[in-house]
């Protein structure tokens, strides 16, 4: 029985984007399905343009921006891969050029030319070149001074400053640790006490936290799983609880929040949803689900097992599992060591997430039909929530897929088949083929 | 001392405090992309700053100049950087420091740069600055109760300088201004977990479970409590399920539990698993249809491990 107060901030402030958002899905309903195919299309053409526009020029109110021309530069140019189009090659000259003069001389990339050396901005230069691809972009990248960078920032607490006398957070450690691996830096020096860390930032609520005591929020969530990943320390997290704490951050809305009880925002389309991608991609090298529940169950126990049953549950076919086919995981480059599980043909699962919910929102909701996506309606566009929109998109688009060469099937693609996006690698939010481009370069395989 | 902040926007280059410093503008190269339209007055205040960063100058005008460019752009954490460089070199007061992070603040309450500044400047002030910055934070806090940034510096503040007594009552108020907002929830583990007072959970967990079961009484679709319930119970499931506050609000495995669950079921094509455990999975998976698949897998999940 629910007393009859007045409604909270919180409960207010949700009724209003509940209304605004239901209204757009009831017009959507109500219309011919004609109109509904258009409102569910990607308006890529705007989004390019839009994108490419911001590319050359932007107009005196980014001055607030000012030290996060690096990041302006990959929420487009990512957008843009994420499209399949293409930037001018002038322009992407133009790019490398601009961004090595963002370069510091002893290591990282700062937030415009001149401007102190910070992780955040040296994760977005060094994605922007990748994005770009090609020797020039990728050699243009200097990684002795930068490993002599990141040691520089490492934290005797195991976390990262962001730039010299900088914040230290989850942030920090992700995209440290992201260009390192990126770019075939990452050592044990690096590596040392992050687990720790980010282990500490775990709450009570099973999400991830920016430090230690701080609420759970999907930021840093996502930054913090994909860290441990990386660092091959996953399994220290507990994962049952963090999935448990993310599936509940999916509103009526279709769209995700960043927290509990706040707002959804077109932007946690990724760092939320793509949660579920690296989830799935810890999965699919241990066969079925075989997370364990945690709840003080004996983690290596409960995952042989699991394993060992998961495979007996798979011949017999789950209720909603189809039968799959083999793929061969052996393309997609894993920062784990773990063998996969190829050869047991794996079903096809469906995502722990509602990717079509989420695909509904984003091309109802985030779409700004003038080119450019946005948190939700009633907001302004930006570049920021452009990429971030597309790349949890793409993530929704590719949640069936097991293997990431065969294309989706239809029905995992919202609205006419041409909007399917290029897909990602979840871990570093690049393009996948400029991912594979990049790793080749830096591995030197 | 340092001039307002408003200089009347006379330009720099007409200063005759200036007037031995050559600006150095910024090399963005002769075809920048994502190149900004600065206003005049931007673009000269950071033309004069590059020159007074190069030279490492630390003066009150490099002091004052970085003001002014904090003023038309909080987020440029070099010129933070820097400013700290000269606060330490004037040996500055800093409670004027505060102030003037304040009036930045007010308009860019979101600001990483800001929060660590004042961070840096609290470190240097000591206890002393203890509670003004506590009551600082509330008056944020009443403007936006969730401000990630505030809540952190918050936490930041008790673990550093103390002042537990009073938040413990502090997130009491909040809650009850708003028992959704999970940052007072968060905080009040926080605050539970930690604060030297209270004993830590052990200690406090009868009184927490008996209040988020409060909570939960009024608001049982407010999903803090829950979570902050079963936070209380981290590693300790037994406990939990057998505590009897909570019993007053869940069920245990029973005939009345499993009676509760068969009037939820509307099929009448399946019957209800024998399992009850199953059975409830099955019921979620059709009144939280937007999570369907997720109950699927936790379903299955139970049938492994078992």
């Amino acid at each position: 029985m629910e007393s009859f107060t007045s409604p909270t901030v919180t409960q207010r402030d949700q009724i209003l984007v509940e209304q605004q958002v239901f209204s757009i899905f009831k017009t959507f309903y109500d219309m011919p399905p004609s109109s509904q195919s258009f409102m569910l299309e990607l308006q890529r053409e705007n989004h390019v343009e839009y994108l490419t526009n911001g590319l050359k020029q932007l107009g005196p109110s980014f001055c607030v921006l000012d030290a996060n021309r690096p990041w302006i530069c990959y929420w487009i140019l990512h957008s843009i891969a994420l499209t399949d189009e293409f930037v001018d090659p002038e322009l992407e000259d133009n790019t490398i050029d601009f961004l090595s003069r963002c370069q510091d001389p002893n290591g990282g990339y700062g937030g415009g030319p001149g401007q102190l050396p910070h992780l955040a901005t040296t994760y977005a230069a060094v994605n922007s070149l990748v994005t770009l691809g090609g020797d020039k972009a990728l050699s243009s990248i200097n990684r002795e001074k930068l490993y002599s960078f990141m040691r520089q920032m490492k934290d005797a607490s195991g976390g990262f400053r962001m730039h010299d006398g900088g914040e230290i957070d989850v942030r920090a450690c992700y995209t440290a640790i992201s260009v390192a691996s990126l770019l075939n830096i990452l050592d044990d020096e690096l590596v040392q006490n992050v687990g720790n860390y980010i282990l500490s930032c775990q709450t009570y609520e099973g999400g991830i936290s920016g430090e230690p005591g701080s609420e759970a929020h999907g930021g840093y969530t996502f930054c913090g799983l994909a860290t441990m990943i990386l660092i091959n320390e996953v399994n220290r997290l507990d994962l049952s609880s963090l999935i448990d704490w993310v599936v509940f951050r999916q509103g009526v809305e279709g769209g995700f929040q960043g927290r509990t009880n706040k707002l959804v925002d077109g932007c946690y389309s990724f760092w939320q949803g793509g949660i579920f991608a690296l989830i799935k991609r810890l999965n699919s090298t241990k066969g079925e689900r075989s997370i364990p529940l945690g709840d003080g169950e004996d983690s290596t126990a409960s995952s042989d097992a699991t394993e060992e049953s998961s495979n007996k549950d798979l011949s017999q076919g789950g209720s909603h599992s189809e039968k799959g086919d083999h793929h061969d995981t052996s393309s997609r480059v894993n920062v784990d060591d773990i063998s996969h599980n190829s050869s047991k043909g794996h079903a096809k699962v469906d995502p722990l997430f509602n990717s079509l919910a989420l695909q509904q929102y984003i091309l109802l909701c985030s779409q700004d039909l003038n080119g450019g996506l946005r948190d939700k309606p009633g907001k302004s566009r930006d570049h920021y929530h452009t990429c971030y929109c597309l790349s949890g998109l793409s993530v929704c688009q590719r949640s069936w897929s097991e293997d990431e060469d065969a294309p989706p099937l239809p029905r995992a693609v919202l609205g006419p088949y041409s909007n399917l996006l290029e897909p990602i690698h979840p871990l570093y939010n690049v393009v996948l083929d400029r991912y594979q481009e990049a790793h080749e370069f830096f591995t030197g395989s | 001392m340092e001039s307002s902040e408003e200089d009347g926007g006379v330009p720099l280059s007409r200063m005759a405090e200036w007037r031995d410093v050559t600006p150095l503008r910024q090399d963005d190269g002769p075809n920048p992309v994502v190149p900004i339209t600065y206003k005049e007055e931007f673009r000269e205040t950071m033309d004069y700053f590059r020159a007074i960063y190069k030279a490492d100058e630390r003066s009150p005008r490099a002091l004052r100049l970085t003001r002014r460019a904090i003023h038309l752009n909080p987020g440029n954490y070099t010129v933070w950087h820097f400013r700290r460089l000269v606060l330490e070199a004037l040996n500055t007061d800093l409670d004027e420091e505060l102030d003037f992070i304040q009036r930045i603040a007010n308009s860019n309450s979101k600001n990483y740069q800001l929060w660590h500044h004042r961070r840096w400047v609290i470190e240097r002030l000591g206890s002393n600055a203890r509670s003004k910055e506590l009551h600082l934070i509330k008056s944020i806090l009443s403007l936006d109760a969730k401000n990630y940034h505030a809540w952190s510096h918050r936490q930041w503040v008790l673990q550093a300088l103390g002042g537990w007594e009073d938040e413990l009552d502090y997130c009491r108020q909040l809650l009850e201004q708003d028992i959704f907002n999970n940052s007072a929830w968060n905080q009040r583990y926080f605050v539970v977990t930690r604060s030297p007072f209270l004993g830590g959970l052990p200690a406090m967990r009868a009184s927490e479970v008996r209040y988020s079961v409060e909570a939960i009484v009024v608001n049982p679709n407010n999903e803090c409590p829950w979570r902050y319930l079963r936070g209380l119970y981290k590693d300790d499931i037994e406990s939990l399920v057998n505590d009897r506050e909570i019993l007053s609000i869940c069920l245990k495995p029973s005939q009345e539990l499993r009676d509760a669950v068969v009037a939820l079921w509307t099929s009448d094509t399946r019957p209800l698993d024998a399992d009850l455990a199953t059975a409830i999975c099955d019921i979620l998976e059709h009144v939280d249809s937007l999570r369907a698949s997720y109950w699927i897998w936790r379903k299955n999940k139970l049938r492994i491990a078992a």
